[in-house]
């Protein structure tokens, strides 16, 4: 602002800042301000005839109160007035409040760009130039819709004054950044490049930041700039230091205007023409050499101002990158800052270092400065500049002197500061694993690592690890020996942990010959860090301790004991324990054989882009990481060949089906369905050094509907995992599984296994049924009609009610039936509840059993409610098939069916009978006849508890008679069977063989068709 | 427990600076006129928290108070005591002030040793605090031995707020009822919220330790005797005065430390030996069946955009015999004004443009009376899309009632051991109500 003269002075503004200055509080302060806007409005309402003092005084301090942080909302039109003022402070006070205050969709737009395109059109330089700051200040949209013409116009019109020029061209260049696609590109463009030649160095300096900008995006329309640049660069180099005058910023000639040029010619390659290079290069030289001439003046501005020049000209010959003597000139001219006393050059020196490195003639020259460089990463007090040294080392790192730097770096680590750290530790890790000529140094190189910064070692190290131990053979034993050294200190890091647990997991047998480091001093070292983890590493050392009963059949019980243990068994984290409970079973089932199978060693990894690398790119963005790599890709041979760009996630994405898939995979002989590649079994891959919730959470999901469908399917495909075994003592019934998942897993067992909707002892087809249905209860007057379509899909859930009277008969989304049922001899009675499971009522509701139409029940269920239905039973004779429960209702529309086999079976009329020892046997003899005898010898598929077995054979319905066998394993019972017209006398004898898992029912009874039908529901159950 | 406490001046420099415990540091004195005094925005909380320290805030005046804490104190308690600072400094000193504050600090912090220690709130009652922290000179102080003796026994106590042996020729004592009325209504005259707080504060000059029970017109305590057939005797006595039938409901009640409270909360019987001096009987707020004094009738037309037309019509609704005082009506007027005329019947009116608002005064008003005023307000055209807002307009005044419409039906004094009975002292009721926050929108 030029100073104002004494009339110029705003007495009025002075006295109101200065009151404002003076309040005591805010308080105090907004009451001033609301009286002086109040005012103001007065004035501004009032007398028309405000003189353009008095405007520009109260507009000022509208623009006072604003920049106070009060909302102006009037006094626009009197600025706007203001503009058309012939006084320059009033005029400018006018232009200050408008760009400052309008905002781009103002009524006033129009008004205030008539204005501005008079003043511009005026032959007045000041005004002309208030109104390009106006229009660059402003920068909208609008402004540059409205000017873009006219800027340029009066850029390279022959007749502007210098002033209005340079003006100009910093106008356009805003104008430019804000909507670069409102500014054409016209014939100006050709004229602009000419101003490079302009006598007026303000201008050349504003030309070349428009000229840059302008050639970033279109080079081939500036090309013409390169030689003008190079002839005006080497004319201010060569000029003595007084020639410039004005442009002489403490002996150095135009500093701006050299930097600026320089950028500009970093747009562009280097020049084809010879004589441009030439002269390009002499200049870069100069200025090389009067870097090494003693400073003309102590004063730091001057030694500012050579420097950004010469960084500038620095940046440019590395652009340039063609002139090996250019580069190792700088690079010797930077290794002279890096032990300079400023902070910021050593900074920028190292900075720029960095790119030199990657350049391939002045590489070498770098390296000479390596041990300056390890110096500044040690005592270097800014940690700024300490992270540029990192880099710096990281870029300059080649085979020759990796171990070197390796080690430093690592020995810095201990000490250095926690924000840089996890940097450092990625490319640690990166230059070991690319510069590794033996792979010992390598695997000793990240234990290390690991060591001295545990916390800071991301998870991907330590992935990139185990990767390579396991793809390379050479260094498993060493890695093992090493991981087995390391785990010895007291204090482990939780990542060495992990490391140890996986690759002890993997090759403990590799070291398992010495003494030393037997199977079960590895087991008890890992065991020993077990309870300082967290769940992930503690889920990897149990997946360990499976491996090691693989490896190693001697420590079987110590580990079998330590899965055992209540902490694991009933560990609260699900993970844990479900990972304890399956090795235990595991454990246990399997033979050596599949054992070795499911727990093979882990194939080889593809080989895939580093995931370090990758994480570090993430970390630094795109930026200086990848260019030095793509560099260096070309000299270096990359150790483990290149690229590929499988992300090392993509194999935990598995989806839960596969996970299943491939549990039951190994056991069933190959099936004809293509097995996913991507992912290895399950069961080989539980130390997949992939984040362990990959694959947690698909296998928790699937667990427990596993389990569930298991059962019924277990009873005829073979269950060489015994992991259905659960079933029986799981107090959950099966029906519960979610039928999404049950439908899953259906595909699953399908190849294996008949269609779990078909269980396997439903012995007769229900069409084949009704001669012998006929006769079997009270209830069923005929045989049924029933719609084959119908019982295909009837549930079959009576398989657990043989041995119980209560309990879920049924569940799906919407209902879940109960059961309770009482017998005594020949009759019987079962309560049928229906429960709503949703919110909403059923309608029509209607259950039967089969066409006889029971008490009828309410035909509608609330939701939420429950509906009981009683049932009468009696049994006329024996009989096979259960009765069917047919269940109509319609819900939100849609009419269900449901049919479901109520649990009514031929044992459930039993009366137990005691009897003695001899009583027995002479029963036992009387019901000799051979069809009365009926024999079954099958495999438990069930744990062969005493206890579980007797509690079955009475809820059979039974007597369990004690001391009758001589063998007293053998379980023995006796009851009677009452139906309507007659009493069937049962006795049967259970003998249970626990090396072979089986076991042998005997059964006599007095009917040859009960005994048989006996037989086969008892032996279901075992 | 409060780690420290802190008083600054408007700008933000530190008056009053006592730290109570180590685990506040120098730096917390800072962290708070950073963050609260000098804060861009204005902190609205009186509860800020800065680097796990908690500042406590109160303003009186031009000047802050902030306790400071690192622990997890009940914020309550720490106000309860900043505001019982207050009371005691104004009592010491009167005005809170800084000029007050700077020429009082010696006596400010031996306040503060004796009220707090280790950042545990002592005894805080002005009237014992007088008895040993005096602004007289070491030379005027001929405290003897005995004296000394008594007050320790005093302040040790069971009875911390009154010493014994006082002694008055006339016993007297004076009892006011404060109370503020807050009000807000819709421009159809329909309540949106309303309660009253008030505040029974007692003067008392009475000798010896004398036992008294105050009695009003609480509804639990009225409909209790309706229904036990017993007329209380002292429900007619001569301080209830004759319209003690309507009862009232307290929503809720504090008590001064002296009032019994299980005797409260068992026969809800107010009953205290009365510190010496004047002191804060209980607060109290009811929400039900208030006397509103004044009604607010608004009228505001947009006449075009740069014309506004208000009338305001204030009607007085209570008995003609009493008269209000100090009413003051405030009606806030467009941020864009620029000129305003008034025409009031009664009182003076003035457009206040630092207050972006019209005052209108008058001093004093009649109950059953009306009066209105008529503003034409100049508006200047802006660019700004917005409507105005049409903040309430709000009433200041005072009356001479309680309008939760309490009743002070006794307060009986009984002193067994000198020969005074409660006949002979001189008891003397006020009501004041005042306006809280009272307004209409419009």
């Amino acid at each position: 602002m030029p100073a104002v003269s004494k009339g110029d002075g705003m007495r009025g503004l002075a006295v109101f800042i200065s009151d404002i200055r003076n309040c005591k509080s805010k308080e105090a302060e907004i009451k001033r301000i609301n009286k002086e806007l109040a005012n103001i409005r007065s004035k501004f309402k009032g007398d028309k005839a405000l003189d353009g003092y008095s405007k520009k005084k109260y507009v000022c301090k509208l623009l006072f109160i604003f920049l106070l942080g009060h909302d102006i909302d009037f006094g626009h039109m009197e600025a706007v007035n203001l503009l058309s003022s012939n006084k320059y402070t009033e005029k400018q006070i006018g232009y200050l409040f408008i760009s400052v205050l309008v905002n781009s969709n103002s009524d006033l737009i129009r008004l205030i760009n008539n204005a501005i395109k008079n003043d511009l059109a005026s032959r007045n330089p000041t005004f002309m130039n208030l109104a390009l700051h106006c229009i660059a200040n402003v920068g909208s949209r609008e402004m540059a819709e409205a000017f873009a013409a006219d800027v340029p116009r009066i850029l390279v019109a022959g007749d502007t004054m210098d002033s209005v020029k340079q003006s100009a061209a910093l106008c356009l260049l805003r104008l430019n950044r804000t909507s670069p696609d409102l500014v054409p590109m016209g014939e100006w463009t050709a004229r602009v490049v000419h101003l490079l030649n302009d006598q007026h160095l303000g201008v050349v300096t504003a030309a070349t930041s428009l000229i840059t900008t302008l050639a970033q995006k279109n080079p081939d329309d500036f090309k013409t700039s390169v030689s003008l640049a190079v002839a005006r660069l080497s004319r201010i180099v060569t000029s003595a230091s007084t020639d410039l005058q004005d442009y002489t910023y403490y002996f150095v000639a135009a500093p701006w205007l050299s930097v600026k040029l320089l950028r500009l010619l970093q747009c562009y390659p280097p020049p084809e023409d010879a004589a441009i290079r030439g002269r390009l290069t002499e200049c870069l030289e100069t200025i090389l050499n009067k870097a090494q001439e003693p400073p003309k003046s102590k004063k730091v501005q001057h030694s500012n101002a050579k420097n950004a020049v010469l960084f500038e000209a620095i940046s440019l010959i590395i652009h340039h990158d063609s002139e090996p003597t250019l580069l190792v000139r700088a690079c010797n001219q930077l290794g002279q800052f890096l032990q300079h006393r400023e902070t910021n050059l050593r900074y920028l020196a190292l900075e720029s270092m960095c790119t030199l490195a990657s350049s391939e003639f002045s590489h070498e020259a770098v390296k000479t400065h390596i041990e300056t460089v390890i110096n500044a990463l040690k005592t270097e007090r800014d940690v700024s500049v300490r992270q540029r040294a990192v880099d710096l080392l990281y870029a300059m790192c080649d085979r020759s002197n990796a171990k070197q730097i390796v080690a430093e770096m690592l020995s810095y680590l201990e000490t250095a500061d926690y924000s840089i750290r996890e940097e450092i530790v990625l490319k640690v890790a990166i230059l070991a694993e690319k510069y590794a000529v033996d792979y010992t140094w390598y695997v000793d190189t990240i234990l290390n690592l690991i060591r001295i910064a545990g916390d800071y070692v991301s998870e991907e190290v330590w992935y990139r690890v185990i990767q390579i131990v396991i793809n390379r053979d050479d260094v498993q034993g060493y890695a093992a020996k090493t991981v087995f050294e390391a785990l010895q200190a007291p204090a482990c890091h939780e990542n060495l942990v992990k490391v140890g647990g996986y690759i002890l997991g993997e090759f403990g047998n590799l070291i398992a010959g010495d003494p030393r480091s037997s199977p079960l001093v590895q087991f008890n070292l890992l065991h020993s860090k077990f309870h300082l983890c967290s769940v992930p590493t503690r889920a990897l050392l149990l997946s360990a301790y499976i491996k090691f009963i693989n490896l190693f059949p001697e420590v079987k019980g110590t580990i079998q004991e330590v899965l055992r243990s209540d902490s694991q068994l009933r560990n609260a984290d699900v993970e844990l324990q479900q990972r304890a409970v399956e090795y235990l079973r595991l454990s246990c089932v399997a033979s050596t054989d599949i054992l070795a199978t499911v727990l093979e060693e882990m194939p080889p990894f593809p080989e895939r882009e580093s995931s370090i690398l990758a994480k570090l790119k993430r970390k630094k963005g795109p930026g200086t990481v990848p260019d030095i790599e793509e560099n260096r890709k070309e000299r270096n041979a990359n150790v483990n060949g290149g690229p590929n760009h499988t992300s090392a996630t993509s194999n935990a994405k598995a989806s839960p089906p596969s996970f299943v898939g491939d549990l039951l995979a190994p056991a069933p002989p190959p099936t004809n369905r293509p097995r996913p590649v991507s992912s290895a079994s399950f069961l080989q891959n539980p130390l997949t050094p992939l984040p362990p919730q990959a694959y947690a959470i698909p296998l928790a999901a699937s667990a427990g509907t596993f389990y569930q469908v298991a059962a019924p399917a277990a009873a005829s495909s073979t269950d060489l995992l015994g992991l259905g075994s659960s079933t029986s003592l799981n107090s959950t019934p099966p029906a519960a599984a979610p039928p999404t998942a049950a439908s899953l897993l259906v595909d699953v067992f399908s190849e294996n296994s008949p269609p779990v909707s078909a269980p396997a002892h439903i012995a007769v087809p229900a069409t084949a049924a009704p001669a012998a249905d006929d006769n079997f209860s009270s209830i069923t007057t005929k045989s049924f009609h029933v719609a084959e379509s119908i019982l295909a899909d009837v549930q079959e859930p009576t398989d657990k009610f043989v041995c119980k009277n209560n309990g879920v008969l049924y569940e799906n989304q919407l209902l879940q039936i109960g059961l309770k049922s009482e017998y005594r001899q020949n009759l019987g009675r079962m309560y049928v509840f229906f429960g709503n499971k949703t919110s909403t009522q059923f309608l029509n509701f209607a259950s039967n059993v089969l066409n006889v139409h029971l008490k009828p029940v309410d035909p509608t269920v609330d939701g939420g409610a429950q509906l009981q239905q009683i049932i009468n039973i009696e049994c006329v004779s024996d009989f096979v098939e259960a009765p069917v429960l047919n269940i109509q209702f319609r819900y939100g529309g849609t009419l269900q069916n449901i049919a479901v086999k109520l649990p009514i079976t031929l044992n459930k009329f039993f009366q137990p009978t005691e009897m003695m020892s001899q009583d027995f046997f002479q029963r036992w003899k009387q019901l000799s006849a051979p069809q009365q005898e009926v024999q079954k010898i099958f495999k438990a598929k069930h744990s062969m508890d005493t206890e579980v077995t007797k509690a079955k054979i009475i809820g059979f319905g039974v007597a369990l008679l004690d001391g009758v066998d001589p063998n007293p394993s053998n379980f023995v019972g006796a009851g009677v069977i009452h139906t309507k017209t007659t009493q069937v006398g049962c006795l049967l004898r259970l003998e249970p063989n626990m090396q072979a898992q089986m076991y042998r029912l005997t059964l006599r009874t007095s009917r040859d068709t009960v005994s048989q039908r006996l037989c086969d529901l008892l032996s279901d159950q075992f | 427990m409060i780690g420290g406490l802190f008083i600054y001046n408007h700008k933000g420099e530190v008056l009053i600076s006592r730290v109570y415990r180590d685990d506040i540091g120098r730096n917390a004195v800072d962290a708070f006129r950073v963050n609260v005094i000098h804060a861009r925005q204005q902190v609205r909380s009186p509860v800020t928290n800065i680097a796990r320290t908690s500042f406590f805030h109160v303003k009186r005046a031009n000047i802050w108070l902030a306790a400071v804490t690192k622990q997890n104190v009940n914020a309550a308690m720490v106000f309860e005591f900043l505001y019982k600072m207050c009371d005691v400094m104004t009592a010491y000193f009167g005005k809170i002030s800084e000029e007050n504050i700077k020429n009082n600090f010696v006596l400010i912090y031996e306040l503060l040793d004796e009220i707090l220690d280790f950042g545990y709130p002592q005894n805080s009652e002005t009237g014992a605090l007088k008895t040993f922290i005096t602004q007289q000179g070491i030379k005027g102080q001929h405290q003897t031995k005995e004296e000394q003796s008594q007050i320790t026994s005093q302040v040790t106590g069971q009875i911390g707020w009154r010493r014994e042996g006082i002694k008055y020729r006339r016993n007297e004592l004076f009892l006011d009822v404060l109370e503020s009325v807050n009000l807000l209504m819709s421009p159809q005259g329909q309540v949106l919220s309303a309660h009253v707080s008030g505040r029974v504060v007692m003067k008392s000059y009475l000798s010896g330790m004398p036992e008294c029970k105050f009695g009003m017109n609480d509804k639990i305590v009225i409909d209790k005797q309706g229904k036990g057939g017993t007329t209380d005797e002292a429900g007619k006595s001569e301080l209830g005065g004759s319209s003690g039938k309507q009862s009232i409901a307290i929503d809720d009640c504090t008590f001064h430390q002296c009032v019994r409270l299980s005797k409260f909360d068992s026969e809800r019987s107010i009953s205290f030996i009365p510190p010496d001096g004047e002191y804060e009987l209980m607060r109290y707020r009811t929400t039900k069946d208030i006397i509103l004094p004044f009604r607010v009738i608004p009228l505001v037309r947009e006449v075009g955009r740069t014309k506004l037309e208000v009338k305001v019509v204030i009607k007085s609704n209570f008995k003609p015999s009493l008269l209000a005082q100090k009413i003051e009506v405030r009606i806030p007027t467009p941020l864009n004004t620029s000129g305003v005329q008034v025409i009031c019947m009664k009182g003076k009116a003035k457009y206040k443009a630092s207050e972006n608002a019209i005052v209108w005064k008058i001093k004093r008003m009649a109950g059953m009376k009306e009066s209105q005023i008529s503003a034409e307000i100049e508006l200047l055209p802006t660019n700004d899309k917005k409507k105005w807002a049409r903040p309430p307009i709000s009433m200041n005044f005072e009356v001479p009632f309680a309008p939760s419409g309490l009743k002070v039906r006794y307060l009986k004094v009984f002193e067994s051991k000198l020969n005074y009975s409660d006949h002979d002292v001189i008891k003397w009721v006020r009501y004041i109500g005042r306006s809280g926050i009272y307004e209409t929108r419009c």
